[in-house]
């Protein structure tokens, strides 16, 4: 039993380190380290970099583009682009959209669009959660009728994360209301956002950023070649990517990078005249976080180690979700707390002032980060899949 | 990465599995801990027999050549069943102290006798001021009649009373919390003035306060130089921390087995109480607790064996018991809740776990101990990731 990385999987690290620092834009990572909104120049920016040196979608299939990495080197990859900075990638199309055309789609499907995505010529977006189906997804109602090759799209999603920046929306929408099983009359739809009938409305949160949506359908046509598998088998599609391996569930790499980051802030306030870093009381906290951080990193190794039988990840997944999130928002959360009283001030109240106080970044960053606990599955529900799936409660 | 065990890890982990199913039944162990000894002569000599004994112990010397990651399964086991045999207190403290610090001649003559089952060993350390204070020792030695002579009282001394040789710190120098000034000697159990008070400890195992009133050891008593025993003191209390580690993370996988067992079967308004969902949450945060536990264990005994440099592999060692203690705290406490009243109950074995749960989070320092000590260490591998 080793814990640490084999000569070759060093090696690899040491190249995508190096690819890394050649490569990632230096005005990219700055705006991720500080925080900063990320346009999508910034988001498509990156992804178009990755996509130029063949490094965008290692899990695909070879033939439309995958890498052929082992899941330990996907681990390294992932790892280290989240340690050096690098924007997140956006999981709509690449791992999520993508994984769905791969597994359910027409071959023309997949010609159509998996070399979009590859090449990041779109920007997708996640058509789920409705006002009154949130965890309870298959309760859904957004309808789509058929009318000779085109559905006709009513209803509404919201918390729909970039929709005002997106081209694509994939949907989960009802076409048979009639069903007794409400899980049964659902299907998956891929929608242009060009759409005429589509309307994007900002949802504003407490960080005062714009991020997520309200989408609504009013009669809007989606030709029937958009569906992905049968009529009715939205719900398999929907579980398909709930089991699937989600990219970079415990994003290790970033904590890793944020952690170092509050120890050097930290190091830098001071209590009493004295760096806060040495309070026993605050460093205690942090030591506890960096612990358990570093308990989830072999966490993941181990999990990846099960996988590379090729078993399907199951509630593992869950757990580093569940674990991973708690560790974001701490890390977050220690970070205002390093701030203090002056991390409470947003900037001026004239907002045409060029605002770029890192300290202003601390609290609107504590906001937004409560979402990690919620999204994807909030930790309640995969808790629920632990529960059903590992324990057989 | 290879977390596979190897064969041999393999093998060792197969016939340490039948020796528990086999000799430690839970019922075998509650007749131990009743017996005037609190251990089993017959356990020690089956697991001589199997090479548990010698298993961290040099190849040159009856052993073979292991490490703490060769010791995780045993380890493992040992927090499952709930053994009180003194394997940590002989083979993890007091026979490394010898094999790491002592001369060739004392190797010959103490670590193949230990392998064999044939002498017990213990570390007589800590006193009772010290808390978990390592350099912490009022006990004196001076030196007189060609060798030394020592004076002082060690306390709840961990199977203390089963050893023949005890290997005692005294200072030699300086005054009682100095890092410098420690020196260890051999002090075989019969000595004219050493005297024993057994104690019965809240896990089940036994222990010893130990008065050395002018105990006259010769110059061969002595384990490597005079005074500077300290960092000795501290890798083999790093070693035998790293191992009970990776002991409460099998406390901690049989503590969840019984919760979950329990879950499953006690019906109340009907059904399974493992149905109500305030329940499963808590039993999916033991688990993932478990796995935490499990990874932080393994780290732990990883640097025990292969890092070189004393601060990082403390730093690590202290991180891991800090997370253990946790997990030690919550799970036990938790098992017990979820459990109702039958587990506030002796009958049960989940009890007796969460009685050893807690000493562990207590033994080679509880989590603030550890906390304080980490804090002052710092991690030389940061930038990378």
């Amino acid at each position: 039993m080793n814990l640490d990385y084999s000569v070759d999987e060093r090696a690899f690290r040491d190249e995508v380190r190096d690819w890394l620092r050649g490569h990632l834009p230096a005005a990219m990572r700055d705006k991720v380290v500080r925080y900063a909104a990320l346009g999508r120049d910034d988001l498509l920016g990156w992804h178009r970099i990755l996509a130029e040196k063949g490094w965008i979608a290692p899990s695909w299939p070879r033939e439309w583009g995958g890498t052929g990495w082992s899941v330990v080197q996907r681990h390294i990859f992932e790892e280290e682009c989240g340690y050096a900075g690098a924007p997140p990638l956006v999981p709509f199309g690449l791992a999520m959209c993508a994984p769905v055309l791969l597994e359910f789609g027409t071959d023309a499907q997949k010609q159509r669009f998996l070399p979009r995505i590859y090449r990041g010529d779109d920007l997708w977006c996640q058509g789920y959660s409705e006002p009154g189906s949130g965890s309870d997804l298959a309760s859904l109602r957004t309808s789509a009728m058929r009318r000779g090759e085109h559905y006709v799209v009513n209803g509404q999603k919201t918390w729909t994360t970039i929709a005002h920046l997106a081209d694509w929306i994939f949907c989960l929408v009802r076409t048979d209301p009639a069903m007794e099983r409400k899980q049964d009359g659902i299907s998956f739809l891929l929608i242009d956002m060009k759409t005429p009938g589509i309307t994007v409305r900002p949802l504003p949160l407490m960080d005062g950023r714009r991020e997520v949506n309200e989408v609504f359908f009013d009669d809007v046509e989606v030709p029937v070649e958009n569906r992905i598998h049968d009529e009715g088998k939205g719900w398999t599609v929907a579980k398909y990517l709930l089991g699937h391996e989600r990219m970079n569930t415990a994003r290790i790499g970033n904590s890793k990078r944020e952690l170092e980051r509050l120890k050097a802030f930290s190091a830098d306030q001071r209590k009493d005249g004295k760096p806060l870093i040495d309070d026993p009381r605050f460093r205690d906290k942090l030591s506890r976080l960096e612990i358990e951080l570093m308990a989830l990193a072999i966490t993941n190794l181990r999990f990846l180690d099960q996988l590379r039988g090729g078993r399907a990840p199951g509630a593992e997944v869950s757990m580093l979700k569940i674990k991973g999130t708690e560790i974001q928002q701490m890390l977050t959360e220690l970070m205002l707390e390093a701030g203090g009283p002056l991390a409470q001030v947003l900037g001026p109240v004239d907002t045409t002032v060029d605002n770029d106080d890192f300290l202003a970044a601390l609290a609107p960053r504590y906001c937004n980060m409560r979402k990690t606990t919620i999204y994807a599955g909030s930790n309640e529900i995969q808790r629920n899949i632990i529960a059903r799936h590992a324990l057989g409660l | 990465m290879n977390l596979d065990p190897s064969e041999e890890q393999q093998l060792l982990a197969a016939s340490i599995e039948r020796f528990v199913e086999r000799d430690y039944t839970f019922e075998k162990r509650r007749k131990i801990v009743a017996s005037p000894e609190g251990y089993s002569q017959d356990v020690w000599r089956t697991m001589a027999e199997l090479g548990l004994l010698g298993l961290p112990l040099p190849t040159a010397h009856g052993g073979f050549g292991g490490g703490a990651i060769d010791a995780v399964s045993l380890m493992q086991a040992i927090g499952g069943a709930l053994i009180v045999e003194p394997w940590v207190a002989s083979i993890a403290l007091g026979a490394q102290l010898v094999a790491r610090g002592g001369s060739e001649e004392q190797r010959q003559r103490i670590l193949p006798a230990v392998a064999d089952g044939k002498i017990k060993l213990a570390f007589a350390h800590v006193e009772g001021a010290a808390r978990h204070t390592l350099a912490h020792v009022a006990t004196r030695a001076r030196a007189g009649g060609g060798g030394y002579i020592i004076s002082g009282v060690k306390h709840a001394v961990p199977h203390g009373a089963a050893a023949d040789l005890l290997v005692v710190s005294a200072r030699t120098a300086g005054e009682a919390t100095d890092a410098d000034g420690l020196t260890l000697l051999l002090v075989p159990r019969d000595a004219p003035g050493v005297t024993f008070r057994p104690l019965r400890m809240l896990d089940g195992t036994r222990a010893t306060d130990i008065e050395f009133d002018e105990v006259r050891v010769g110059g061969d008593a002595l384990i490597g130089a005079p005074n500077t025993a300290l960092p000795l003191i501290q890798e083999v209390v790093d070693f035998a921390t790293a191992l009970i580690c990776a002991e409460a993370v099998g406390a901690i996988k049989s503590a969840n087995a019984a919760t979950l067992d329990y879950l499953k079967t006690r019906k109340q308004f009907g059904v399974a109480i493992g149905s109500f969902q305030a329940l499963q949450h808590r039993m999916v945060d033991l688990t993932i607790e478990y796995e935490q536990a499990k990874s932080i264990a393994l780290l732990a005994c990883s640097a025990a064996d292969t890092e070189r440099d004393a601060a990082a592999r403390s730093r690590i060692v202290s991180a891991a018991k800090i997370r253990i203690a946790d997990a030690c705290r919550k799970v036990s406490q938790e098992s017990i809740q979820l459990h109702g009243g039958m587990g506030m109950s002796d009958e049960l074995k989940v009890s007796h776990t969460f009685r050893r749960l807690t000493a562990i989070a207590q033994q080679f320092g509880d989590a603030d101990h550890h906390l304080a000590r980490f804090a002052g260490l710092s991690d030389p591998h940061q930038g990378r990731a």
